[in-house]
């Protein structure tokens, strides 16, 4: 397989599962293990891959308390949002940070052991930030689905064992 | 009356009578009765229908569509299957008269069969093949005619084999590539031979592509696109595979007019038409279904690369199927035919796989894997297949 297809394909299978052994992934994309091993390791290196995690169930998160918060800020001259989003997305208690379009300019995912670890990281942290002019904070509920994961597992539909 | 002093026998028809019973029956209860079994036996597609297809069979259900349709099928459905045959088998046809949705392929297999056969006509097919094949045309007093395909061949049918067989009675060849259960393959070389084949001898070619799309290979153009191939082939397809949509039960049929125009006849007697919530189900799927399709046939072509890399460091050796869901390895290295392996396999080691012969006397000394199952069990099966090989 040619060097750039590999990395694709490698790529394709870690992001849905990032624990296949590099053995699995060779013999389901034909490679050898050395060669798959050596794709992820240049992957790493140029930062393409930047890191692992596990999509974890509500319940393993119930000592959290997490909110989605809405952020409009100044743009300046030259760097435009840049600038304030680096700043913001530096504090741990922001879990994910996006620059997005519409009536709003960053989304934010903010982590905090309680509701009023949120609120005072929001009121004395965020919003007071040079450069905000205003956020909207939602207190996430319920967990449906995270990184194309469904959490409300349907009952698997037993098949016939034998089909011609 | 005491039943068993009746003889229901005398109300059964002859030639059905003399059917002989599908050859893995006996074992398909065995594996009923068994728990824990890991099958590689199941030829459809272990995923769920395509969310966004489930959907829109249910938005057509809560609208209410579920009257009868057209009996060639709703016209819109035509359209966009004769769309697809276009752009994705280089086939061209008229929705209006050269298209009929029918109730899965086997219902096209059926009346068409129905349509074109007289009692004594011949119909050549090859084997090991798909099981209703041989049924299907002696429920019409028709005889099939078996061509043995080989291993040495990849399981391509052999032109020189299908001059042995063919006789001034032989009205039709039926191809079945990508194979169940082969997983064997055309080359456009291949259709070329089997197209000039079978205009030498003026024969009616019925393609059933049912595993078109689930090719590991680059796709070739139908054999119907080929010169003076269109009149005289029918091409058969459906939803089932590739859209993973078995139980929706929708196939369709494209061809000459006047064959599907004689198909439409049995076809409004006896079905009236397919199911209109599977209509609109099979309308999503091929307007929109390319995404979800595409993935499905990476991850089985996956599978592939892993259950035959398995299997032949086993020494079962088998080829690189080209397309379907199968690998057919030969088990002649451990001594046993293919029923006894099939059933001693099961029994120790709870793995069912379907014995070769399943498909026709020349599928004996293999067995069909399917892997249409999630990779955790196919790299168990594979375990256990090494341990059970081992004591051979």
């Amino acid at each position: 397989m040619e060097k750039k297809t590999l990395k694709k394909e490698v790529l394709s299978l870690l992001k849905r599962n990032a624990r296949f052994s590099a053995k699995e992934m060779a013999d389901r994309l034909g490679a050898s293990e050395g060669e798959v091993l050596a794709t992820i390791a240049e992957l790493e290196k140029e930062r393409t891959i930047v890191g692992y995690t596990a999509i974890v169930s509500d319940e393993a998160e119930s000592n959290e308390v997490r909110a989605i918060i809405e952020v409009a800020i100044q743009p300046e001259r030259d760097t435009g949002f840049d600038n304030v989003a680096e700043r913001l997305a530096r504090f741990p208690e922001v879990r994910s940070a996006y620059l997005v379009s519409g009536k709003y300019d960053l989304r934010l995912e903010v982590v905090g052991d309680s509701l009023q670890a949120v609120a005072s990281f929001v009121a004395g942290k965020l919003a007071s930030q040079d450069g905000v002019k205003s956020c909207a904070t939602y207190f996430l509920l319920k967990k449906y689905k995270e990184s194309g994961v469904q959490f409300a597992r349907e009952e698997k539909h037993e098949r016939l064992k034998i089909v011609p | 009356m005491n039943d068993s002093k009746l003889s229901h026998n005398k109300w059964i028809a002859d030639h059905i009578a003399s059917l002989p019973k599908s050859g893995i029956r006996d074992f398909f209860d065995i594996v009923c009765t068994m728990d824990e079994v890991i099958s590689l036996g199941i030829g459809e597609p272990d995923f769920d229908t395509p969310w966004h297809i489930r959907e829109a069979s249910i938005y057509a259900l809560n609208k209410g569509y579920t009257s009868y349709t057209s009996n060639l099928g709703d016209l819109r459905l035509r359209k966009a299957i004769c769309k697809y045959v276009e752009e994705n088998f280089n086939g061209s046809y008229d929705p209006v008269s050269e298209c009929i949705v029918t109730v899965g392929v086997s219902e096209a297999l059926d009346i068409l069969m129905r349509a074109i056969l007289n009692p004594g006509d011949e119909v050549l097919y090859h084997e090991p093949c798909y099981v209703s094949y041989a049924p299907t045309i002696r429920m019409t007093h028709a005889i099939p005619v078996a061509v043995q395909t080989y291993e040495k061949d990849d399981f391509v049918l052999d032109i020189a084999e299908l001059e042995k067989k063919v006789t001034p009675k032989t009205k039709a060849l039926l191809l079945n590539y990508p194979n169940n259960p082969t997983g064997a393959g055309l080359t456009i070389e291949d259709k070329k031979r089997l197209a000039d084949f079978a205009i030498r001898h003026d024969l009616l070619v019925i393609s059933d592509e049912i595993y078109e799309e689930l090719s590991y290979v680059p796709r070739s153009p139908c054999i119907a696109s080929l010169p003076g191939m269109k009149e005289r082939t029918v091409l058969l397809n459906g939803m089932s595979k590739a859209f993973a949509m078995t139980g929706f039960r929708l196939g369709y049929a494209c061809g000459p007019h006047p064959i599907i125009d004689a198909m439409m006849k049995i076809h409004q007697y006896s079905m009236l038409c397919a199911p209109s919530l599977a209509q609109a189900a099979a309308l999503e799927a091929l307007q929109n279904g390319a995404v979800e399709r595409e993935k499905m046939r990476v991850e089985y072509e996956q599978r592939r690369n892993v259950i035959v890399k398995g299997l032949n460091e086993l020494g079962l050796n088998c080829f690189m199927p080209r397309g379907a869901f199968y690998v057919f390895p030969c088990i002649r290295s451990t001594g046993m035919n293919s029923m006894d392996f099939a059933m001693t396999l099961l029994k120790e080691k709870h793995v069912a796989v379907v014995p070769g012969t399943a498909f026709g006397p020349c599928g004996e000394g293999f067995v069909r894997c399917s892997y249409a199952t999630a990779m955790d069990e196919i790299e168990e099966a594979i375990r256990r297949i090494g341990e059970f090989v081992a004591k051979r």
